[in-house]
């Protein structure tokens, strides 16, 4: 029995801040005041606060230490752990009532308005130890299922609750497992869709990093409902802690038990094993991860047939996202009228979204579906930094659309976001400030589409590159009116004509921004302008000599020497040697160059 | 994993200290004064004894912790009982891992204060 816990975040975000040395100079100084046997140091997954990282919480106080650095490290063990002083300091401010309190983390801004059900283990119990996991109810659903319920008993139940995929597209899950269920088949799958790829999401690495077994249950709960005794994981390569994690929780559950043969001595056999993903956007599409779990290119295919009648290897298959996975052993445990007392009407249960971009507390949140996206950016998120203001938040990555200002009090939810031509996507949120060109930012989304196509079918191969070089030929300040007519043209038959999701989504980016700042892409065509001064070509930079005081550090440090002038008279900048790297406005102390 | 009963029992067994990272549940709380004057007239053993009798008994509704030096040094150690509900205080002076366990088996479990080791019976 320890007296005090030390969770330390082991996520991506913390562990590449350096929470692996912490843990070690933690174990090493506990060491050396002799408190091993009364304190236990724990590596958990993400607590979600990432911008505050390394993060460190101390119980049974709930100390919340942020931005903790190696060397901070004996001054917690001497203070905190041995004489029992909270180290004031390092606490997340927040968290500071005055010289002798510390309130809890759930009463601070960035945790009060989230609940919780996705994410409840991560940073709560250590991922590697299934004792852990079994501590806070684990594999008790499925003992629950295995014992109590008929097959059709869990399907009911899961249909009730209204889970609804959270990968992105929203569809009911219990309805996709009733399909798998009524096909008959010598053999059927189960798989859990780990690569994700959105640019910006990390709420299914995170879970898997911080909550592996949950995936584990909720597949073989499933796999119990749809008759099948073989499950998968596809997950992308590039999530080494997550694959570490979840094949340690594999190996943990087979010698408990809890996976293989006779579960809980009811007859039911169950193995999942991992497939790593070799980083191919277009493989978090269902057909196309499917043709790679069996060994081929990762193609996606037509559908129908849908993989509920042929799936993986010609066999029914259900395919679900970490994220739905992770609400299933819940839904099982406290029924399906408590799901759907959380969140909204259509949407029920919570949403987990990885905020970033021009946010200050950049990190993982999870709210009930409903909250507005206001709520998300400006209470939890602790809104734009630096005196910027909100512009817009591309929810759903290159999938997605752009939310604008004027929609900050959406409530959102799968049917609210797509009523907007945004998406809820698998939950990917970046905010943008003022300082961000719309017309560039459909460009980057552009850009990793016409990478991530997989060339099978024409309208998604020639069409997004098509697109992409109609938006560079508007931020080159070479775009006309039509062009702009024609993009919006070809993003229609893209939509229509694309065989899989990929394609079909690619356009979102382009038809939101058009949707909300048509006005932006008008002045780079008929202005030349670009009003963010993002678009190189359509900005240049110049000195206004009643500010410029003749100091000279713009020309020392312009590194192709556009700047002239004399000592103590205005500098003038070349705009024609000028190559817009921004350094001179960088240096400048009298803020007298500008970007126009 | 032949049955839901051996479930039980590695839950049961894990949630001691699991159960450690919630706030707020306690009824009791058991604070050790752990400055230099406690640690040197013993806290240390003290501190362990609270935690190894809490864990023994299964206590789930105990919170214990340190604190530090709250003035009274020729008492130390010193172990203040907090009650969480009500918030009264009974302070324990010249503690000693064998009166901790007393402590523990009359107060926490049984609500009787132990008279005789608080502060007013010692000074």
């Amino acid at each position: 029995m320890y007296r005090s816990n030390v969770l330390v975040c082991g996520g991506t975000g913390c562990t590449s801040s350096n929470s692996e040395v912490i843990i070690e100079r933690l174990k090493e100084e506990i060491k050396n005041h002799g408190l091993e046997k009364e304190v236990n140091v724990v590596r958990t997954g993400c607590f979600g606060l990432c911008a505050l990282g390394p993060i460190m919480v101390v119980y049974p106080e709930g100390a919340f230490y942020s931005m903790v650095k190696p060397d901070d490290v004996p001054e917690i063990v001497e203070e905190h752990l041995l004489k029992g002083r909270i180290v004031k300091r390092l606490l997340y401010q927040e968290t500071v009532v005055d010289d002798n309190a510390i309130k809890s983390l759930n009463e601070t801004p960035f945790y009060a308005k989230q609940r919780r059900i996705a994410l409840r283990n991560c940073g709560v119990i250590n991922p590697e130890v299934i004792d852990e996991y079994i501590a806070v109810d684990g594999y008790k659903a499925l003992g629950k299922v295995l014992t109590e319920m008929t097959p059709q008993e869990v399907i009911d139940v899961v249909k009730a609750s209204g889970l609804r995929g959270r990968g992105g597209a929203g569809f009911p899950t219990g309805l996709k497992w009733s399909f798998a269920a009524a096909n008959q088949a010598d053999q059927k799958y189960v798989c859990c869709n780990a690569d994700e790829g959105d640019p910006g999401a990390f709420m299914d690495r995170s879970i898997l990093e911080g909550d592996p077994h949950v995936v584990l249950e909720s597949m073989a709960i499933a796999g119990y409902a749809i008759g099948a005794s073989q499950g998968y994981i596809y997950i992308r390569a590039e999530y080494p802690i997550a694959v570490k994690r979840l094949q340690k929780a594999i190996d943990q559950a087979h010698e408990y038990g809890l996976l293989g043969k006779d579960i809980f001595g009811t007859g039911f056999d169950f193995d999942i094993s991992l497939r790593l993903g070799a980083g191919a956007f277009v493989c978090g599409e269902e057909t196309a991860l499917m043709t790679s779990i069996e060994g081929k290119r990762g193609e996606p295919r037509p559908r129908p047939p849908f993989p509920a009648l042929k799936g993986l290897f010609q066999k029914p298959t259900i395919l679900n996202n970490v994220e739905t996975w992770a609400n299933v052993t819940q839904i099982i445990l406290n029924g399906a009228d408590w799901f759907r007392s959380i969140g909204t009407e259509r949407s029920p249960g919570t949403k987990v979204f990885a905020l970033g971009g021009k946010i200050k507390h950049t990190g993982l949140v999870e709210v009930p579906m409903g909250t507005t996206l206001r709520e998300i950016v400006e209470e939890i998120g602790g809104g734009v930094p630096d005196g910027h203001t909100f512009k817009a938040a591309q929810t759903g990555g290159p999938s997605g659309g752009c939310i604008p200002a004027s929609e900050l009090d959406i409530k959102i939810d799968f049917d609210n976001l797509a009523s907007i031509g945004a998406m809820m996507g698998s939950g990917g949120m970046i905010v943008m400030d003022d300082t961000a060109c719309m017309v560039d930012i459909a460009k980057f989304f552009l850009e990793f589409t016409v990478d991530e196509s997989c060339g099978k079918c024409t309208p998604c191969r020639v069409g997004t590159r098509r697109l992409l070089e109609i938006l560079n030929k508007i931020t080159s300040g070479n775009g006309t009116m039509e062009d702009i007519d024609r993009m919006e043209e070809l993003c229609y038959y893209l939509k229509e004509n694309s065989l899989c999701a990929l394609g079909q989504t690619a356009p979102n980016p382009v038809l939101s921004t058009l949707k909300y700042f048509r006005d932006e892409y008008i002045a780079h065509v008929k202005d030349k302008h670009c009003p963010a001064g993002v678009c190189k070509a359509l900005t240049n930079y110049v000195i206004d000599p009643q500010k410029c005081r003749g100091c000279t550090l713009c020309a020392r440090n312009c590194p192709v020497g556009a700047i002239s002038g004399s000592v103590k008279v205005p500098h003038v900048i070349d705009t024609k040697k000028c190559i817009k790297c921004g350094a001179c406005m960088e240096k400048c102390k009298f803020n007298a160059i500008e970007k126009k | 994993m032949k049955s839901l009963a051996e479930l039980q029992a590695i839950r049961d067994k894990a949630r001691m200290q699991v159960g450690l990272r919630s706030e707020g549940n306690a009824e009791f709380r058991v604070q050790v004064g752990m400055a230099t004057c406690g640690i040197a007239a013993g806290a240390r053993p003290v501190l362990n004894a609270f935690v190894e009798e809490a864990a023994k008994r299964g206590l789930q509704n105990v919170m214990i912790t340190q604190t530090g030096c709250i003035g009274i040094c020729q008492f130390e150690p010193v172990v203040e009982v907090i009650n969480t509900k009500d918030g009264s205080k009974v302070t324990y002076v010249k503690m000693t891992a064998e009166k901790a366990v007393r402590v523990v088996n009359d107060h926490l479990v049984n609500g009787n204060v132990v008279t005789e080791f608080t502060i007013g019976a010692n000074s």
